[in-house]
């Protein structure tokens, strides 16, 4: 028996995807941006991930088009590689090493085989200097490059601080206050200041730079908000400049159009500005983009444009300033206030999204499902003011029911909401059911439904606690109104308090015949029909963090844990303490379908992870040292099919997954699989003509195939390809053969498709024979082989499908072998 | 790309009592038309017949009313001392009343003199009526017994002298027509058969019965006296079906409404109460400036009138079903204005282009999107939103204030303005669902012109009627929480279960304590 494989904590749900400026295509059909470690590209109509090409060992920050050939891309990680990618087939084309850290990556026509990156300077802390590096054109895939020569000192490390201007003559460069300009062809560096200007105001330092295409003008953008029009600027003293003004805060990034007739700019009010021939008076706006745009990027054609924003988003606008498409990655609030919930319709991650929303994330396909607008209120896009947002959200059992709370921070007291919504099948959406102002007269600490049983057809009981010392019970009432369009709305039923003590934790038991409130150190325990207190248990010192109810077999202990670093387990029907631990847990966490429960502590600068049933107090798992980071948040989420893991001991992650939401907003999960099987390549088929501008070579060559398939009709023969018909004889019989003598042709079916399969061994020997095909048909059989690769990756294949039945059988080392057989096998076209 | 949100307004829901079909169905009336009678109207009855004229006694006089007339259209003004109960009968073509003096008159619509008197009882007859046979009259005085007169002869056929006290109330039997019953101030309600000596059924009711009444089907029997309304089975030997107790002074009129679903009650605290006969729940009320003495609906409810003890007379009319004619025909240029090339079927090939839909924008969300707040409280300051909507023009107040723009929207205004503003925030500061925000709004008034204090005198005024109303609130809240002080004692001595009940009023009650210092 193969031993399993050690669990590993998993990055997942995307990278932030506003590292760098992304880049169009040339033909504009596919958009490629920089998302964490990967390089992703996306189509254009239909939004959807083409392609992920990883390969890079940190963030990348910079990716630019080969100016030479624009099938082929750039990128540059802070892992100190650039990479040159074919992106149309996603597999890497060199690597070359320049050993520092990249910050920023540009690529120039004009330059034959350099490219730009900026370098911190070596011995210097926060300086950078911008280099241009020789890519040497020696074969094999890692190249050293060593060639680097300084261009520019003391740059700024963003990649919106250098821009390079006509036809690549200069480069201009900003950094705080000062702005220089480096012509290559004299060798001339000046240097202006908008100090000398403005010396009291700090804020006009600069933000951004952008050069016009076409003429000798330079774009700034400044933290007031201010844009300035260099012109002039070969002469140090004689110099000029314009400003426009619309923008009430930082201008985060400029734009020329391709012909340089406009401008665009964006910043923290999320409003795109179009400026046209670079006055102050004509100017056009696309507002409410959602959340500050971060950057602003053309198209080739000028066709399009798309700014991505702050909160993991990707905007595609037209040439005319229309809203196109967008797409959408896990949006990273600063702050997740309603922790980590799971849509029990859906199966999807909901938390805070934009401001003011509900974001409902699928962790399998990695997109945002939909997002829900609870506040129901402009945003308004400025520093400083106080917006209602978010706090709390409760699914009820069966996701019917959504409870959310909302509040604003004030002065004297908070403005809060409680919204109750219901999941209308018919618009597949929650409508807003009921809305109390003011639920409780200080903050929501806690909310939660009671969980009823499959049987029991009960209406659903809403518990929230407070601060102001109560907890409250919301129960649905029949509405007898006949002039309101709803049948049922929400009220109060009861409250309860525990000797003034301020309530911070609710829980409801499994059978939802029990409430748990904590009130400070204090776990008291409600009958939930009556609304009696049953009893109370308290383990000081130290207030209750978080309590919750054991399940299944374990439906009688109650789990509780305090801040003072203790987790105690009480058993509700002696009404003692069962064992007690020293553990400082931060986050506790049932799993809903099993007895487990998680605990994650964190203990001198590592989070840990235990897992345990409550009727032992020896956990089942331990892991130490689970990231460097503060885990917040945590969450099961149900799995589809229960994982078949070998070992006992990861037999508590059969039923659900287990995701964590650490302090810096990164999405973790403990997975059993290897890195290799989690990234199933896509098994998307991309036809390369259609990318290809038309030349006259492809006029030719398409004018060639025409006639050929011409002949082929005129000799009589079906269009099927060559190669097909000659060694399958399946399909001869099948066409030769009379059809009153056919069998039925469910019988033929299987036949006829497999002899459409494609064999790997002579696929090979056939690539070596005729180099001179089409390239279309290359990249048919390409996408083939590729096919057959997803149908053996996949485990959950059609079972009809031989091949995929094959593959299933195979051993873990035949799978290896044939992965590294997969390897070997593109290496013929690096060498290409 | 998101659409501009538009501002929320927050709508309360109407508190206490719910809107159901009966309440619009018994909302449904005309503002009432007043008459002045001359004395407390003791009697009102509706004349079975069309027209749908009423009798009213009141003092010593009977007034017919018409239909839609406010002034009598005849007078009975034969009566020495006071008339009491005139009675239609089931016709509509006599009238019989009975009086101070003893003496029982039978009028003919028509004419004007009494047509019969029936000699007697020798005290006061306070009840008077018609068996439903046509041609004998029942009645109660105050002499302890009631009689059955013939109208033919003029003669009395029978005295039953059962009660023991005054007779005030009587009601005859609609099915039956020897059947009647007479309530009494020893408070028994007897029903008596005219062809035996002596009454069949006695129920007893407990209170002095001011009022009588028997269901059409005569199987049921209502009675009212003290602050009860019973219902009782005749069938069952006189078996008591239910209890009311829903007014907090005695119950002096009973009716019932023309398909009989509804039982209304009239009563000296002023209101008049709705039930529903089948669940005997209160389901509507009405209330009257002075105590009600009589009641009475006419057939299809189409008319409310109610008696009162100062002598006012209030009449309501149901309002007319909403002509849908009209409105129909002005339609209907428009409709083939709109419906031009809607009814074309479009073909296989046609490629159909939808209009945009355009989403109207109120005023004020549109100077909100292009944020305009100066202009945008302006726009809800006007007239029509500020006396209509004072809710639309809080929610913009709100909305300013969350986008930080209120204090510059409020500084920079004329006297004229700052008047309307204070004027506003002093009525509404009062109520509890714009408070949060009009205490904000007034705290910045008062700091944007407090320099130019003193310099005229309307805004001055405004301001010490703000300082008013604010005084007088936080007064108000004052004695609201001394009361929830004893209220809370009171629950305190009640049994331990009972604590959970408190904790509930107190969540419901109101205990918001405007903090100001003004």
């Amino acid at each position: 028996m193969v031993a399993p494989a050690a669990l590993r904590v998993v990055r997942c749900g995307g990278g932030t995807i506003h590292g760098a400026r992304a880049v169009f295509s040339a033909d504009s059909k596919y958009l490629l941006c920089a998302s964490g470690d990967f390089v992703k590209m996306y189509s254009v109509a239909t939004e959807e991930t083409l392609r992920l090409m990883g390969g890079h060992a940190d963030l990348v920050t910079g990716i630019q088009l080969n100016p030479h050939n624009h099938m082929q891309l750039y990128s540059s990680s802070l892992d100190g590689n650039i990479k040159l990618w074919d992106f149309m087939d996603g597999i890497p084309i060199k690597t070359f090493s320049v050993g520092s850290k990249l910050l920023a990556l540009y690529a120039l026509a004009s330059s034959e085989d350099s490219v730009f990156v900026v370098i911190p300077k070596s011995g210097e802390r926060d300086t950078f200097q911008l280099v241009s590096v020789k890519l040497t054109k020696t074969a094999g895939q890692d190249v050293e490059a060593k060639e680097l020569s300084v261009v520019l000192d003391g740059v700024g490390a963003s990649p919106k601080h250098i821009a390079f201007g006509r036809e690549g003559q200069y480069v201009a460069s900003v950094k705080e206050a000062n702005l220089q300009v480096y012509f290559f062809k004299q060798k001339q560096l000046n240097r202006f200041s908008v100090n000398t200007t403005k010396t009291k105001n700090r804020n006009s330092q600069f933000t951004c730079i952008a050069c016009h295409p076409t003429e000798d003008c330079i774009a700034t953008g400044h933290a007031d908000g201010k844009i300035r029009l260099w012109r002039n600027f070969y002469h140090k003293k004689e110099y000029t400049f314009s400003t426009l003004h619309w923008h009430h805060d930082i201008v985060m990034d400029l734009a020329y159009s391709v012909e340089g007739t406009s401008l665009l700019s964006g910043g923290v009010e999320s409003v795109l500005v179009l400026w046209h021939n670079e006055s102050d008076c004509r100017k056009d706006f696309l507002p409410r983009l959602g959340s500050p745009i971060e950057y602003i990027s053309m198209s080739s054609d000028g066709s399009l444009c798309c700014t991505l924003h702050k909160d993991n988003r990707i905007t595609i606008i037209n040439s005319n300033l229309r809203f196109s498409k967008s797409i959408q990655g896990l949006i990273k609030s600063i702050d997740v206030k309603t922790g980590l919930v799971v849509d029990p319709r859906t199966k999807a991650l909901v938390l805070n999204g934009e401001p003011g929303h509900l974001q409902f994330y699928s962790l399998q396909s990695d997109q945002q499902l939909f997002s829900l607008d609870i506040v129901q209120r402009q945003y308004i896009h400025q520093a400083g003011l106080k917006q209602a947002d978010l706090v709390k959200v409760a699914f009820s059992a069966r996701g019917e029911w959504l409870a959310t709370v909302e509040e604003r921070e004030e002065a004297a007291d908070p403005e809060l909401q409680l919204k109750l919504w219901f999941y209308d099948e018919e618009t597949q959406s929650f409508k807003l059911n009921t809305r109390v102002n003011t639920p409780h007269e200080d903050h929501i600490t806690d909310m939660c439904f009671r969980d009823m049983g499959e049987l029991e057809d009960d209406s659903p009981i809403l518990v929230t606690a407070g601060r102001d010392c109560v907890f409250k019970v919301w129960v649905m009432v029949e509405d007898t109104d006949p002039e309101a369009q709803q049948s049922v709305s929400w009220s109060c039923d009861f409250v309860g308090s525990y000797h003034n003590y301020q309530a911070t934790n609710c829980c409801f038991s499994e059978d939802g015949s029990l409430l748990a409130v904590s009130f400070e150190e204090i776990v008291t325990v409600w009958d939930s029909v009556t609304w009696e207190l049953k009893c109370t248990f308290c383990h000081p010192p130290g207030k209750i963090r978080s309590i919750c109810f054991g399940r299944l077999t374990c439906s009688k202990y109650l789990i509780g844990a305090t801040d003072h670093g203790f987790l105690c387990c009480w058993n509700l029907l002696t009404c003692a303490l069962e064992w007690s631990a020293h553990l400082n847990v931060l986050v506790l966490q049932p799993d809903p379908l099993s007895e487990h429960i998680a605990a994650v502590s964190w203990l001198s600068k590592e989070s840990s992870l235990f897992v345990f049933k409550p009727n032992e107090p020896r956990p089942v798992y331990i892991q130490r040292n689970l990231c460097k980071e503060k885990i917040l948040l945590a969450a099961f989420v149900p799995r589809d099919e229960p994982e078949m893991t070998g070992s006992e001991k990861y037999l508590w992650l059969r039923s659900s997954q287990l995701f964590f939401l650490t302090d810096t907003q990164e999405l973790l999960t403990l997975s059993t699989r290897s890195l290799e099987e989690r990234l199933t390549p896509s098994s998307k088929q991309l036809a390369i003509e259609e990318s290809l501008p038309v030349t006259p070579f492809s006029l030719l060559l398409g004018k060639h195939r025409h006639q050929q398939s011409q002949e082929d009709t005129d000799l009589g023969k079906l269009v099927v390809h060559n190669k097909h018909e000659q060694d399958s004889p399946a399909v001869k019989e099948l066409l030769h053969t009379p059809a009153h003598v056919l069998p039925s042709a469910s019988f033929l079916c299987p036949i006829f498709i497999n002899s459409l399969l494609i064999s790997k061994e002579n696929k090979s020997t056939e690539e070596v024979a005729d180099e001179v095909e089409m390239e279309s048909e290359k990249t048919n059989d390409d996408s083939d082989e590729e096919r057959d690769v997803t149908e053996m990756e996949q485990e959950d294949a059609n079972p009809m499908d031989l091949l995929g039945e094959m593959t299933c059988k195979l051993s873990k080392s035949q799978e290896r072998e044939l992965r590294k057989l997969r390897k070997m096998d593109y290496s013929w076209i690096s060498a290409f | 790309m998101a659409l501009y949100k538009p501002v929320v307004v927050q709508t309360c829901p109407r508190l206490g009592e719910r809107i159901t079909q009966d309440t619009v169905y018994w909302e449904g009336y005309k503002a009432p038309i007043q008459i002045k009678e001359f004395g407390a109207v003791n009697k009102i009855d509706f004349s079975p017949v069309p027209p749908r004229n009423y009798a009213v006694t009141a003092s010593s006089r009977i007034h017919i009313y018409g239909r839609y007339s406010h002034e009598p259209i005849k007078t009975f003004s034969r009566f020495k001392d006071a008339a009491y109960c005139g009675t239609y009968r089931d016709d509509g073509n006599l009238l019989v009343a009975g009086s101070d003096e003893g003496i029982i008159r039978l009028f003919d619509i028509s004419g004007k003199a009494p047509l019969r008197q029936f000699d007697g009882h020798t005290k006061p007859v306070h009840v008077a009526g018609f068996l439903s046979d046509k041609y004998r009259i029942f009645s109660g005085g105050d002499d302890y017994s009631s009689k059955l007169w013939d109208i033919p002869s003029g003669t009395e056929i029978v005295s039953y002298r059962e009660h023991t006290d005054y007779v005030r109330c009587g009601c005859a039997s609609k099915v039956n027509a020897d059947v009647f019953v007479t309530g009494s101030y020893d408070h028994t309600v007897k029903l008596f058969d005219a062809r035996t000596k002596s009454s069949i059924i006695t129920i007893e009711h407990g209170q002095p019965v001011e009022s009588v009444l028997l269901f059409p089907s005569g199987g049921l029997l209502v009675s009212a006296g003290g602050r009860y309304v019973k219902v009782w089975d005749v069938l069952k030997g006189g078996q008591l079906l239910v209890s009311l107790k829903n007014h907090h002074k005695t119950v002096t009129c009973l009716c019932l409404n023309s398909s009989g679903q509804r039982l209304l009650s009239g009563s000296l605290d002023r209101h008049v109460k709705i039930y529903s006969t089948t669940s005997y729940k209160v389901v509507h009320s009405f209330s009257y400036a002075a105590p009600i003495l009589s009641l009475a609906l006419s057939p299809e409810d189409e008319t409310i009138v109610v008696g009162m003890t100062n002598g006012v007379l209030n009449i309501k009319h149901r309002k007319p079903e909403e002509g849908k004619e009209k409105s129909q025909k002005k339609r209907q240029p428009a409709y083939r204005t709109y419906m031009r090339g809607k009814t074309y079927m479009p073909k296989q090939e046609d490629f159909s282009v939808s209009k945009p839909v355009r989403r109207a924008l109120r005023k004020y969300d549109k100077l909100l999107k292009s944020f305009d707040s100066s202009k945008a409280l302006d726009a809800v300051l006007e007239p029509s939103i500020r006396l209509h909507t004072p809710e639309v023009t809080v929610a913009v107040m709100q909305e300013l204030h969350r986008r930080g723009t209120l204090r510059s929207a409020l500084a920079g205004r004329d006297e004229k303005q700052i008047n309307l503003l204070l004027t506003f925030v002093a009525r509404r500061v009062i109520e509890p669902r714009f408070t949060s925000i009009l205490v904000t709004v007034a705290d910045m008034i008062t700091d944007i012109y407090q320099p130019v204090l003193g310099q005229s005198a309307i805004v001055d005024r405004q301001f010490l009627r703000l300082q008013e109303a604010i005084g007088k609130e936080i007064d108000y809240q004052g004695e609201l929480l001394e009361v929830l002080g004893m209220m809370d004692t009171l629950f305190a001595s009640f049994a331990e279960k009972k604590v959970t009940c408190l904790e509930e009023n107190r969540s419901n009650s109101p205990t918001e304590i405007i903090e100001t210092d003004e």
